[in-house]
C-alpha cells in the first residue's frame, strides 16, 4: 500500500535520507527503528506528504504523492491519521472537541451522532469522563490516549505513530503500546510506528525496518530481525538504542 | 571584501525570497477564503479578539493622545491668536494620521503579537501539521479568519480612536484651557472633509491587513524552538510597525 522508492532528502545540505527503498505491508504493524537523528520522523512525514523528497517516489496505493498538492493530496490524506510525538492536540479545544474535530470538519457530522462516536472512542482508549478537560490539564499519557482517539475516530486505513511513547515512564509506555496493538488488531488498519523502545517493539510489531545512514538496511519480521547476523544491527538492538557508558563510568 | 559582498548578496537574496514567500502566503490565504467551508464562526471569534478585546487599549490611547494634542496645539496656536482652530487641528491630525497609525500600532502590540505567538506555538507543537494530516488547509482554517478580522477590526477601532481622541481634545481644550466650545466643534465641521475621512479609512484597511498578514506569516513559519518563537514575535511586531509607518508615508503622499 505504501511504497518508497529511492527517496532522498536533505536539510541545508545535510543529507538525511539517501535513497530509501521501503514497502509497508497492508494491515500489519510495521515499526521503523534507528539511531537518534537518523531520519525516522522525516521518513514518516514523507508517507503522508508533510515533506516532499528531493528525489525519489512515494506511492500510496496507485498514487504517487511526492509532487502532489492541494485537493489531490488531501484526497490521499483522507486515508491517513497520525499520532504525533506530543499528540498535537489543539490547545483551545477540550478533549471532546479535539476528538470530534475531524468528524465535524470532514464529515460535517452534528449533534448526537458526534457525541456517540466520540464517547465510544474515549471509552476505547480509557478516557471516559475526560471529555471536558483541556490538553493542558492532562498528563502525558492521557494526551497520547486523546491523540489516539482522535486518530481512530475517522476509522482510517493507515495510522502513523511518531514515537508515541517518548517521554513516558516504562509502565505507561507499555500501556500505550498495548493500546495501539489492541486497536490495530481490532480495526485492522495499517500501522507504521517510529520508536526507540527496544526490545519492546519486537513484541508488538509484525515487521521491523531499520534506518541507518539514510537507508533501510534491513526489513524483516520481528522474529527474523532479532536473528540477524549483521554485527552493527545486533549491537544496536542489544544495546537498545541507549547511551553506552564509557568504561570508567561503567566500572 | 569578497566575503562582505558575498554576505550582502546572501542577505539580499534571503530578504527577496522572504518577501516573495510573504506575498504568496497572503494571496493563498485570500484564495482559500473564497472556497467553502466558509469559516464564519472562526472569523467572528477572531474579530472579537482583534476588535472588541483591543477596544480598551485603543480608547485609552486615543483619549490621552487627543488630550496631549490639544495641550500642545493650544499653546502653539495661541502664539498666532488662533486658539479657535484647536478643534480642526486635533480632528485633522486624528483622522488623517494619528488615528490610523496609533490604533494600528496598538493592535500590533496587543493582538498582532498574540497571533504570532498562538500560531507559532501551534507550529512548534505540530498542531498545524495535525491539520494538514486531517486534510484541513491551515491557511483556510487558521489564517484567513485572522486576515478578515484585521481588515474589519482595525478600521472600526480607528473610528473609535478618532471619536475618543477628538472628545479627549475637547476635554482639555474646552474644559481645561477655556477654548470656546462652539469654536472647537465648528472648526471641526468646517475643516474636516470627506477626503480626510476616506483617506483615514483607506489607511486603516491597509494597516489592518499589514498587522494580521505579517504577524500570521511570522507565526506560521516559526522555527522549532522557544528562541525561534520569541524571535518570531519580536520580528512580527517590529516589521508590522515599520511597514505601517512606511505605508503611511506612501499613502499620505498619494492622498494629499
Amino acid at each position: 500500500m505504501i511504497r518508497l522508492v529511492g527517496v532522498e532528502k536533505k536539510f541545508s545540505d545535510q543529507p538525511v535520507l539517501q535513497g530509501v527503498d521501503l514497502t509497508i505491508p497492508v494491515g500489519k504493524m510495521t515499526t521503523i527503528i534507528g539511531g537518534s537523528g537518523s531520519g525516522k520522523s522525516v521518513l514518516l512525514k514523507h508517507m503522508i506528504g508533510l515533506l516532499q523528497p528531493d528525489r525519489g517516489e512515494v506511492w500510496v496505493g496507485d498514487v504517487e504523492i511526492s509532487r502532489l498538492s492541494g485537493a489531490r493530496l488531501n484526497d490521499v490524506r483522507k486515508r491517513f491519521a497520525m499520532l504525533f510525538q506530543s499528540a498535537a492536540l489543539f490547545d483551545s479545544l477540550s478533549v471532546f472537541e479535539n476528538v470530534a474535530f475531524p468528524l465535524r470538519e470532514k464529515l460535517r457530522m452534528k449533534g448526537p451522532e458526534v457525541m456517540q462516536r466520540v464517547e465510544e472512542k474515549l471509552k476505547e482508549v480509557g478516557l471516559t469522563g475526560m471529555g471536558h478537560k483541556f490538553p493542558a490539564e492532562l498528563s502525558g499519557g492521557m494526551r497520547k490516549r486523546a491523540g489516539l482517539a482522535r486518530a481512530l475516530v475517522m476509522e482510517p486505513e493507515i495510522i502513523l505513530f511518531d514515537e508515541p511513547t517518548t517521554g513516558l515512564d516504562p509502565l505507561l509506555a507499555k500501556s500505550i503500546h498495548d493500546l495501539i496493538v489492541a486497536m490495530q488488531r481490532r480495526f485492522g488498519f495499517t500501522a507504521i510506528m517510529v520508536s526507540h523502545e527496544i526490545p519492546e517493539v519486537f513484541g508488538i510489531s509484525d515487521w521491523v525496518a531499520m534506518l541507518r545512514k539514510g537507508k533501510i538496511v534491513l526489513m524483516a519480521t520481528a522474529a527474523e530481525f532479532q536473528r540477524t547476523t549483521d554485527p552493527e544491527i545486533r549491537e544496536f538492538i542489544s544495546v537498545g538504542g541507549t547511551v553506552v557508558l564509557p568504561n570508567s563510568l561503567a566500572e | 571584501m569578497t566575503n562582505v559582498l558575498g554576505q550582502l548578496g546572501a542577505w539580499t537574496v534571503h530578504r527577496v525570497r522572504e518577501m516573495g514567500s510573504m506575498w504568496l502566503f497572503m494571496l493563498s490565504s485570500f484564495a482559500w477564503l473564497a472556497r467553502p467551508p466558509f469559516r464564519f464562526h472562526q472569523t467572528m471569534k477572531q474579530l472579537h479578539f482583534v476588535g472588541y478585546k483591543s477596544t480598551f487599549v485603543v480608547v485609552l490611547t486615543a483619549a490621552f493622545t487627543g488630550m496631549v494634542l490639544a495641550l500642545q496645539g493650544y499653546y502653539t496656536l495661541r502664539k498666532f491668536g488662533s486658539e479657535g482652530l484647536l478643534g480642526s487641528a486635533v480632528a485633522l491630525s486624528m483622522i488623517r494620521e494619528l488615528g490610523p497609525v496609533l490604533a494600528a500600532l496598538m493592535v500590533t502590540a496587543r493582538a498582532g503579537s498574540a497571533m504570532t505567538a498562538e500560531i507559532g506555538i501551534m507550529r512548534i507543537t505540530e498542531q498545524i501539521d495535525a491539520l494538514d494530516t486531517m486534510a484541513i488547509n491551515p491557511l483556510q482554517y487558521l489564517i484567513a479568519p485572522k486576515l478578515v478580522a484585521g481588515l474589519i477590526g482595525v478600521p472600526l477601532l480607528v473610528a473609535i480612536f478618532d471619536v475618543v481622541g477628538i472628545y479627549g481634545g475637547s476635554l482639555v481644550g474646552v474644559d481645561l484651557l477655556g477654548v470656546s466650545e462652539g469654536a472647537y466643534w465648528n472648526s471641526i465641521l468646517s475643516a474636516v472633509e470627506w477626503k480626510d475621512v476616506y483617506g483615514g479609512i483607506l489607511k486603516s484597511i491597509s494597516f489592518g491587513l499589514i498587522v494580521s498578514w505579517v504577524c500570521c506569516y511570522k507565526g506560521f513559519y516559526t522555527r522549532q524552538s522557544a528562541e525561534g518563537l520569541g524571535r518570531a514575535t519580536t520580528e512580527a511586531v517590529v516589521l508590522s510597525s515599520v511597514l505601517i509607518l512606511v505605508c503611511d508615508y506612501f499613502l499620505t503622499s498619494v492622498l494629499l
